[in-house]
């Protein structure tokens, strides 16, 4: 049996790809998350990016994944998802 | 692909057929006397000195010949199938190949195998490719990596428990539990209001984990669920707490194997259980009806992952179905808005009068005890209760009119402030006796274990009645 293609159990009318999220129209009053992947120097970017943030008077939190070689702990996801309203991440070195 | 058929002789082979292999020697002979073409369904060898031996490995050539035996031997004149014979029968095959000398050293008969087009999988797989059935959902393609119960989830077509992943093959069998065309639309399914299709109610029911044989019953509920006196856009939109629920009678009922009796409204028959959920799960991902979008019940209840239940008849009373116009030996389905269940504990009454008034005593507190002609309600007595009630010749009839009667209160008691309580019913009650359901307001059903003095009340939606929802019964058809 052919597992990979599934039938639409829906009415059809959201699109068949996910939408990303809106992004917000301001940051105005909203929290940032600023997730530091681990890797070398990202910490580097990311603290740019919070002093820029927080010349705008934009709410910052920072946050680290233990390594960069595996996906963030849910607690972790939870706790962000919890806290901010959007998130930056650094990539790659 | 090109179908039309080489004139001549058309034999259909399997090269692991013992009655297949018994007859490869003859292919040759019977090549000499007229054109002859083999299908071969399982190899590129068998008969692969014959100029006309063409491994059918799609099986599209013996899908549409419709073999259902190997091997099978056509004669076929001007493009057109005019004889047939399965298996080895050392007469048919010389009247049709016109060799009178065919198969001297072979027994007289050999029965064949079954054709690779019917085997479990394949055959659906083949209607699906080649066949007349078309189903017409989006097909959503998962990525190598997507393990399809998790894209379930992702994608919202999960009320929060595992989802069977509707691949075509599983929908397809399910459409065969029906006689419906896929593509019939049952009606438009609120709170959306699109149009519902058996096809769409078929992926729903693989979804819920029903078996293709619920389908009936399901679609029979679906369409009771659909009408205007149930008034189910309300329902799913509704702040309070009730939701579809499903009761059975009939033949159906037991015939898919549905449980009537301990535990019957609880957990662990796939019947019950699956064909509840297949009609929320068609509310959720048909009409739009989700939990804090339309959805806006304030506390919701258990039962709206699946209420479906059947009434344990065999007994005097008459089954629900039939007390609201089903013929006797028909199947039917009678949808009701309900609530959770609330326990009847009467252990002591062994009279049908000190029952009654215990029963009536509870019903009071549907929706609030001082709220009357609301909510309707089903009283689902037990066998043990009910046989109080038969014992002493009370029908189920008698049984809602003496519960009508004890069911009157004085208005003054129940009025908005009365007792201290700012709930209540209009101040222009006061000086009446109130009933506490509309007329019709209350169903009675038996159901339940052998053992146990106890009955259920599963109030219904507090806008019953042609302000919000009636139930609604309908037969069941194939």
């Amino acid at each position: 049996m052919n597992d990979s293609i599934l039938l639409d159990p829906t009415a059809e009318q959201a699109a068949a790809q996910r939408a990303r999220l809106a992004r917000p129209a301001s940051l105005e009053g909203k929290v940032v998350g600023l997730l530091d992947i681990s890797k070398p120097r990202g910490n580097v970017f990311l603290d740019r990016i919070e002093e820029q943030l927080a010349a705008m008077g934009v709410g910052v939190k920072r946050y680290s994944k233990p390594t960069f070689t595996r996906v963030a702990p849910t607690e972790l996801k939870q706790k962000m998802a919890a806290e901010v309203d959007l998130l930056v991440e650094g990539l790659a070195d | 692909m090109n179908t039309a058929l080489p004139d001549g002789l058309l034999v259909v082979a399997k090269a692991d057929c013992p009655t297949c292999r018994l007859i490869e020697p003859l292919l040759a002979q019977m090549a000499e006397a007229s054109p002859l073409t083999v299908y071969v369904q399982d190899s590129a060898d068998y008969g692969a000195a014959l100029p006309a031996s063409i491994y059918d490995q799609t099986l599209e050539r013996s899908y549409r010949l419709g073999i259902e035996f190997v091997p099978t031997l056509i004669r076929v004149e001007n493009g057109e199938e005019v004889e047939r014979t399965y298996g080895w029968h050392k007469e048919d095959w010389r009247q049709l190949s016109g060799v009178a000398t065919l198969g001297e050293e072979l027994p007289v008969m050999r029965p064949g195998c079954g054709s690779k087009t019917l085997e479990p999988g394949i055959s659906e797989e083949l209607e699906l490719a080649f066949g007349e059935i078309k189903l017409s959902s989006r097909e959503i393609d998962m990525g190598t990596a997507e393990d399809p119960m998790e894209a379930c989830f992702e994608r919202g077509w999960s009320d929060g428990l595992p989802v069977v992943p509707p691949t075509p093959v599983r929908v397809l069998r399910m459409l065969k539990g029906c006689e419906r065309k896929p593509d019939e639309v049952l009606g438009l399914m609120p709170p959306d209001l699109v149009p519902v299709t058996v096809e769409k109610v078929a992926i729903n029911a693989v979804l819920a984990g029903c078996k293709p044989e619920y389908m009936p019953v399901l679609l029979a509920a679906l369409e009771a669920s659909l009408t205007d006196e149930f008034g189910l856009h309300g329902l799913i939109c509704t702040t309070m707490f009730g939701s579809p629920m499903i009761i059975v009678n009939g033949p159906a009922a037991k015939a898919i194997g549905m449980n009537s009796g301990v535990n019957a409204l609880g957990q662990g028959n796939r019947a019950n259980a699956t064909i509840g959920r297949a009609l929320q799960l068609i509310i959720r991902n048909v009409g739009g009806g989700r939990p804090g979008e339309i959805d806006r019940a304030t506390l919701g209840n258990p039962g709206k992952v699946g209420f479906c239940f059947a009434e344990a008849e065999g007994s005097d009373w008459l089954p629900l179905a039939q007390e609201r116009g089903i013929a006797a030996g028909r199947s039917a389905v009678t949808i009701f808005p309900g609530e959770g269940v609330q326990g009847i504990v009467d252990q002591k009454s062994r009279d049908p009068e000190s029952l009654a008034r215990s029963f009536a005593l509870s019903l009071r507190t549907v929706d609030h005890a001082k709220l009357a002609m609301a909510g309707d309600a089903v009283l689902v007595v037990s066998p043990e209760h009910a046989r109080v009630f038969i014992d002493a010749g009370w029908t189920k009839q008698r049984l809602r009119e003496e519960l009508e009667k004890l069911l009157l209160a004085p208005g003054a008691e129940l009025v908005a402030g009365a007792g201290g309580i700012a709930e209540g019913i209009p101040a222009r009650f006061k000086d009446q006796q109130v009933p506490k359901f509309r007329p019709g307001g209350l169903l009675i059903v038996r159901a339940g274990g052998t053992a146990g003095l106890f009955s259920a009340i599963i109030a219904g939606w507090a806008a019953s009645g042609p302000v919000g929802s009636s139930p609604v019964t309908r037969e069941v058809n194939t």
